[in-house]
């Protein structure tokens, strides 16, 4: 049967396919469909994990355990995974174990644009890299056959176009995987320094024999055409390059990490030009380099970037691209702005015009970085904000603690953020930590995680209780409110800024989305009453709107939150179809 | 045969989700080769959206590019003129007429372009605008602007009703399928003398 699948979608059944039977995933875009689609088969158990660290461990646990077993991340979520992913590389697996990592060229929702096979080669953990939905399918299940026959993790390797492309799938069977018996075996799973030596001199021979596996793979092919010209590529710039080029010949390589030399220089001897063309680092071409082969690559394309065909024909072929028309450059941009009825908007409002240093964190709430909010000063990486916030006040004193908080999502708090609190209880911090607390993993399209009493699947869960925690960890200070009480919110915030103590507030207030949340009638405004303060726009609502002669709530964006009327001093603010009240 | 290029654009929470999974699924019922290529994540809050849909013999990028476009579907007037230069000469483009406002608009920061619709006429002869809101109204919910403009859409296509019909019965939940259904008729019939 033939499907038309997300990249995502694609493994998920490649996943289902292999016989797997533990899954584990922290989510992040681009990556975050493989998991969600993985929970909708029965056969296999998975679950979000508070983190990737953790998420990698647990399949590294099933994996030991006998199981095939699989995590994914996105890119950076690589970074908070790589410690166990090195030792992993040198325990090896017993049941598979594969690593979806899903890059982001382009960043198109991303604070980086790092290359995943770097790190892969860092840890020497090998990479194979799908170009189509098909192959996303075919290359998890081959990624196991390599995971087991050689001892390794295997990286499967994504980026943005594959994972959130659809393309057709032939559909296959599940293949029935019994679990292997699990041995206990020190020196291959417990890596102190006598056990862990001798498994790097098996690490260093395993990566011997994958370079000989992948000299002679299926997952590395050669499409001879037209020998003029020759194109080393892999992924979804195999793609763009036979778009752009047309018939000439491709190596285009399933597997990255290690690379196939012999085979590279075989069909480097037999065409005319060389190219390589691979987005973010040059990967493969630094390689060819290394043999000594004469390649055209990041010479003339950027490491910066999605690639696409019109890019490689502007730069390796010299063409341009006709203009049809001249209107186009009129077009102002559009921002994504935190949604009509976000809870987030009244936390910003507050810390705005509080005036404080606010500092950020990654989620929907990074918004608030943008006009007309502009409140966030920093934003790193996910649970960054209570780290910079205590290394602020440790570089400028206590001063600093009573003008600047630090906010994070409650996903991210579990994620990450509670390690930088406990740092700040443990160090005599007098610092205010927000936790934006509205009852899901937003940002990645609205995930369970340990705050919201659900699992993955939807069903109840034993539910973190975001109070006890911090009040276990020390912090005496710890105080619940609704930012859209916007005068007592502001007061607490006013209180625990100014307090000499380490302090944090649970803003609560479920996300506008979520299917539960009911609002009024929608809102419109009095142009009678109205004075044309602007108050209201200082909440940068997509529905209200300055028509330069007038304020107005466009009635199809607004939702009836009920925000704004809240910062009218004239109550110019009423409900559609009604007075107020 | 030649690809048939057809991008969706519009403001995150407009539906250019459903109406690709929609437009991929009848391309696969017509037995072409087909990709779609969807954005999700940080700019599905509210910002520019955009997704491509390539069906033909066989596709390989599944990106549109500048000059590409066979038929450009547009859910807001101001994403109509973001994307134009990714029509080709003689693309049609369906502009269904909202407007959204974008934030630096909203704040005063930037001009929400006037006569979009009639500058975009004066460079490209197929252009067609809906008043897909107000027809969505009429169906009973204003979220079936999508289906609405797939109606229009399916009327510049060889591709049977029957396809369209059927493919949006599996797409959306059982308990809109009535409604959609209903939309699209109201699309299809609105559009059935654009294209001659
Ligand atoms: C290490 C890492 N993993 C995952 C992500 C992707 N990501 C960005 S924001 C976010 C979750 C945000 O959820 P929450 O903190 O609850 O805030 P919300 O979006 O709900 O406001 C995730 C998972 C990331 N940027 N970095």
């Amino acid at each position: 049967m033939k499907k038309l699948m997300l990249g995502n979608e694609a493994i998920a059944r490649g996943v289902y396919e292999a016989g797997v039977t533990v899954a584990t995933a922290y989510p992040g875009t681009p990556s975050t469909e493989i998991t969600e689609n993985i929970a909708k088969y029965d056969e296999i158990y998975s679950e979000w994990a508070p983190n990737e660290k953790v998420a990698l461990e647990v399949a590294i646990g099933a994996s030991i355990g006998g199981a095939r077993a699989v995590s994914a991340m996105k890119h950076v979520g690589l970074n908070v995974a790589a410690d166990p992913l090195f030792t992993a590389s040198y325990t090896g697996v017993n049941g598979g174990l594969v690593i979806f990592v899903a890059d982001d060229p382009g960043m198109h929702s991303s604070q980086n644009e790092q290359d995943t096979r770097i790190i892969a080669r860092g840890a020497k953990v090998p990479v194979i890299e799908p170009s189509d939905s098909q192959e996303c399918k075919d290359f998890t299940k081959e990624a196991f056959r390599i995971s087991e026959e050689y001892d390794a993790p295997v990286i499967v390797r994504l980026t943005t176009r594959v994972s959130h492309s659809q393309g057709t799938v032939e559909l296959d069977d599940r293949e029935n995987y019994e679990l292997k018996p699990y041995v206990k075996n020190p020196a291959k799973y417990v890596m102190m320094p006598a056990m862990a030596k001798r498994r790097h001199v098996s690490v260093e021979e395993r990566m011997a024999k994958l370079k000989e596996y992948s000299e002679n793979s299926s997952l590395n092919r050669i499409e001879w055409g037209d020998k003029k010209i020759g194109v080393i590529t892999s992924g979804i710039a195999y793609q763009y390059a036979r778009e752009a080029f047309g018939d000439v010949s491709y190596l285009k390589l399933g597997m990255v990490y290690p690379l196939p030399e012999k085979l590279i220089k075989e069909f480097a001897s037999q065409v005319e030009t060389l190219y390589v063309i691979e987005e973010l680092e040059p990967f493969i071409e630094n390689q060819c380099r290394i043999m000594g082969l004469k390649v055209t690559g990041k010479d003339k394309l950027p490491v910066i970037g999605e690639y696409s065909a019109g890019l490689i024909k502007e730069k390796l072929l010299g063409e341009t691209i006709e203009k049809l028309n001249d209107i186009q450059d009129e077009a102002p941009g559009r921002p994504p702005v935190l949604c009509a009825g976000c809870p987030h908007r009244a936390t910003y409002y507050v810390l705005k015009k509080l005036k404080l240093t606010v500092s950020g964190d990654i989620g929907c709430y990074t918004l608030g970085a943008l006009a007309p909010l502009e409140s966030v000063d920093t934003t790193i990486c996910m649970g960054a904000s209570v780290g910079v916030a205590h290394g602020m006040e440790k570089a400028r004193g206590k001063e600093q603690s009573k003008k600047t908080v630090a906010v994070i999502g409650d996903s991210t708090f579990i994620h990450s953020g509670i390690t930088g609190l406990i740092d700040m209880v443990y160090n005599n911090s007098s610092g205010t930590v927000i936790i934006l607390d509205n009852s899901i993993t937003g940002m990645t399209g609205h995930q369970h995680n340990p705050t919201t009493g659900y699992n993955i699947k939807g069903e109840p869960a034993k539910q973190v209780d975001l109070i006890k925690l911090c009040q276990a960890v020390g912090v005496d200070r710890v105080k619940v409110c609704d930012p859209f009480n916007l005068k007592e919110f502001e007061q607490i915030v006013k209180e625990e800024v100014a307090a000499d103590e380490l302090s944090v507030i649970i803003a609560q207030r479920p996300c506008a989305l979520l299917k539960h949340v009911k609002f009024g009638p929608v809102l419109t405004i009095n142009q009678d009453k109205c004075t044309k303060c602007r108050m209201c726009m200082r909440l940068g609502c997509p529905a209200i709107v300055d028509r330069g002669d007038h304020i107005e709530i466009n009635p199809t964006q607004c939702v009836g939150c009920d925000l704004c009327p809240k910062v009218c001093k004239f109550n110019a603010i009423e409900k559609a179809g009604g007075q107020n009240e | 045969m030649n690809n048939t290029n057809i991008m969706i654009v519009g403001v995150g929470g407009q539906g250019t989700l459903l109406t690709s999974r929609i437009l991929g699924d009848v391309a696969l019922a017509s037995e072409m080769d087909v990709k779609v290529s969807e954005v999700h994540g940080m700019s599905q809050r509210g910002g520019s959206v955009v997704t491509y849909v390539k069906m033909g013999e066989k596709i390989y990028s599944p990106v549109i590019e500048k000059n590409e476009a066979d038929i450009i579907l547009c859910f807001e007037k101001l994403e109509a003129l973001r994307w134009i230069d990714y029509a080709k000469k003689d693309a049609t483009i369906i502009i269904n007429s909202q407007r959204i406002d974008p934030m630096p608009v909203i704040i005063g920061k930037a001009k929400y372009p006037e006569k979009i619709i009639e500058k975009i006429k004066a460079n490209y002869k197929k252009v067609v605008d809906v008043p897909a809101l107000d027809m969505a109204k009429k169906c009973g919910n204003i979220k079936t602007v999508n289906v609405v403009m797939i109606g229009v859409m399916a009327q510049c296509t060889e591709i049977e009703k029957e396809i369209w019909l059927k493919a949006i019965e599996k797409t959306v939940k059982p308990q809109f399928v009535d409604v959609n259904i209903k939309a699209f008729n109201l699309g299809y019939d609105f559009a059935r003398d654009c294209f001659i």
